[in-house]
């Protein structure tokens, strides 16, 4: 196991290295060049003035210098200067870590306890018409363009209704809870529906593999109320696949939603990484990618490790 | 299986009979009105017109055909790709294998949209393309088509490996050898036809997705370009628009919808028929080990 663990790291760390020199050499791809960008937005600099700053910030060295030298400082925690938001990337980054969190975190505790309900009552019934509605849910919300669900439900409670402001973190000159909870509900309102969908059809799979068990039948023969069956004896077979699933989407914490963060304006991770990959800003993006990628793959392993943990019949050599 | 199959035929020979109907009727999905802009359903425009007067069903359903040739070349390209990786990796075995498997693994444990964001907006000058290719109308298809491959052929690669593995050792592929059939005539004639099954179900619910990708990127402003149009680009320009006429986005997302639904539905359906036992599999994490997730995916909050 320790050495399993061991092996994964490493390989994690093989990955995030090659990630970042095929992301360093990717951005140069883009279009646009910062030194190129400076040179057109400011017309007294002349060629001589461009090829000066582009020796002063090394960009005329070939691309493996200029990442051994990103690599070097990025390796001592200096991860740079954020062109995009002019402060260090970390300043750029953390309250954006801090945003996706707020929305992440509550949609993703929703969903789950949606899909735990939906999906225990669907599998104590199947073929029941509770079934049928829970898995028509299941396929609508696997099969909804993001943003199409969050432009309807702008439509209706925000420009229709009133009910909710459409985008934003807060209302300007306003700071309080209370307000920051209602820019929220629609965007969590969005994930919360999107995501339940797929894992409700985890659950419910999962459940009903529990509730095929003999250990049930046992618990059913002697004389268990139904409560104390589904919710002692089958949800805790069933919560061991699911806890995978569960680790396996915490990477989304950290990556943010793009695209609703974009429909609701809110200034998450997801459009954090967009903008600095679209705005050309070398050093933010490849922070906030590689700390994306770190994040998933490390979920991804504790979703292995928490899989052998609790179903002792599984076992990594 | 029938509902989810007639829906998608309908949808799918609306789309390609548009422009013929179009001619029919003398509208050009391209035609700009502007003293017709923004009108209500009538005899002529049924769906009404958008903000620059073209007619609205038109050009959803010639958006349709981008959308689902997109949709269908894709999960194509990508079932082929992740068949010649999975063959190889199942029949070779060793470190050709390690080196396959390892690679579909990064590429499964990876946060996809923000690389493929990367990806999307590069620049293709910068590329070296030839200047013919990038100025050509299809570019951007090509583009999201590659992209989708590229993310997409992991499902079939673990499929066709998986069976290969299973299969390779059979007595009748044994006979084969023995025989002396060379490796290519027993891969394609012994062990192929033993996961087509499975490979048309992944291949039909890709489509699904590949479509819902598109509209994500065409919304992100990195899909579809003018002069062509998809679902999506339509419905990311009808954002600008929401106040005044919301049934502009409306009507793609809807469509963009049922096609998935469709394709979802016609998959689901496919499995129960060809691997029943695969059906209840699918979903459920029993067997939710790194080795047998078959690729699937946690599911990525967009």
């Amino acid at each position: 196991m320790i050495r399993y663990t061991a092996i994964r790291l490493v390989e994690i760390a093989a990955i995030l290295v090659l990630l970042s020199f095929i992301v360093y050499a990717l951005i140069g791809l883009m279009p646009g060049d910062p030194i190129d960008l400076m040179r057109s937005s400011d017309p007294r600099m002349s060629a001589a003035d461009a090829a000066r700053l582009k020796a002063l910030y090394g960009l005329d060295q070939p691309l493996l210098l200029r990442y051994a030298g990103w690599a070097r400082q990025a390796l001592a925690g200096d991860l740079g200067y954020s062109r995009l938001f002019s402060v260090p990337v970390w300043g750029a980054l953390l309250p954006r870590l801090g945003n996706s969190l707020m929305l992440m975190l509550p949609s993703f505790v929703l969903a789950f306890a949606l899909a735990l309900g939906l999906g225990t009552a669907a599998a104590r019934r199947p073929g029941s018409r509770l079934d049928a509605a829970v898995n028509l849910f299941c396929f609508a919300g696997i099969s909804l363009p993001t943003f199409w669900l969050a432009l309807i439900l702008i439509l209706v409670f925000a420009a229709g209704l009133g009910w909710l402001p459409a985008s934003g973190i807060a209302t300007a000159g306003i700071n309080d809870a209370a307000d920051r909870l209602r820019h929220l509900v629609l965007p969590v309102a969005t994930l919360t529906l999107v995501s339940a969908a797929s894992y409700t059809r985890y659950v419910r799979a999962a459940m009903r593999e529990a509730l095929a068990q003999d250990h049930i039948r046992t618990a059913r023969a002697k004389g268990a109320s139904e409560a104390r069956v589904v919710l002692h004896h089958a949800l805790r077979s069933a919560l061991v696949p699911v806890t995978t699933i569960l680790a396996l989407s915490f990477g989304g914490l950290v990556s943010g939603a793009l695209v609703t963060e974009t429909m609701f304006g809110y200034p998450g991770m997801g459009k954090l990484i967009f903008d600095a990959v679209m705005g050309n800003d070398y050093n933010l993006a490849l922070a906030a990618l590689l700390l994306a990628a770190a994040v998933t793959m490390a979920a991804n392993l504790a979703a292995d490790l928490a899989y052998a943990w609790l179903d002792p019949r599984v076992s990594y050599r | 299986m029938k509902a989810p199959l007639f829906l998608l035929l309908a949808i799918a020979a609306a789309s390609f009979a548009a422009p013929l109907v179009g001619a029919v009727a003398g509208i050009d999905p391209n035609m700009v009105d502007l003293l017709d802009r923004l009108s209500g359903p009538s005899l002529m425009h049924p769906l009404g017109t958008d903000e620059l007067g073209r007619d609205v069903l038109v050009r959803l359903l010639g958006g349709g055909r981008v959308s689902l040739v997109i949709g269908v070349a894709a999960a194509l390209a990508a079932a082929a790709l992740g068949t010649l990786v999975g063959l190889a990796a199942g029949y070779l075995g060793g470190w050709t294998d390690r080196v396959l498997m390892r690679g579909t693994d990064a590429i499964i444990a990876l946060p996809l949209l923000p690389l493929l964001i990367v990806l999307a907006a590069l620049d293709l000058h910068k590329l070296g393309l030839p200047e013919r290719v990038i100025q050509s109308d299809e570019i951007s298809v090509i583009r999201i088509v590659a992209l989708a491959v590229l993310v997409g052929w992991t499902t079939a690669a673990r499929l066709v490996r998986g069976a290969t593995l299973v299969t390779r050792n059979r007595d009748f592929v044994r006979a084969a050898r023995s025989l002396g059939a060379g490796v290519p005539h027993i891969l394609w004639l012994h062990i192929l036809p033993n996961v087509l099954g499975p490979l048309i179900v992944a291949t039909t619910l890709s489509v699904g997705d590949v479509i819902l990708f598109e509209s994500v990127l065409s919304f992100l402003g990195l899909g579809v370009q003018p002069p062509l149009s998809s679902w999506g680009s339509m419905l990311s320009n009808a954002q600008e628009l929401i106040a005044t006429a919301p049934m502009l986005a409306v009507y793609p997302g809807l469509l963009i919808f049922l096609t998935v639904v469709a394709c979802n539905l016609l998959g689901d359906r496919l499995q129960q028929r060809v691997d029943p036992a695969a059906a209840s599999r699918r979903w459920s994490t029993k067997k939710n080990r790194r080795a047998e997730r078959g690729g699937e995916r946690a599911p990525g909050p967009f």
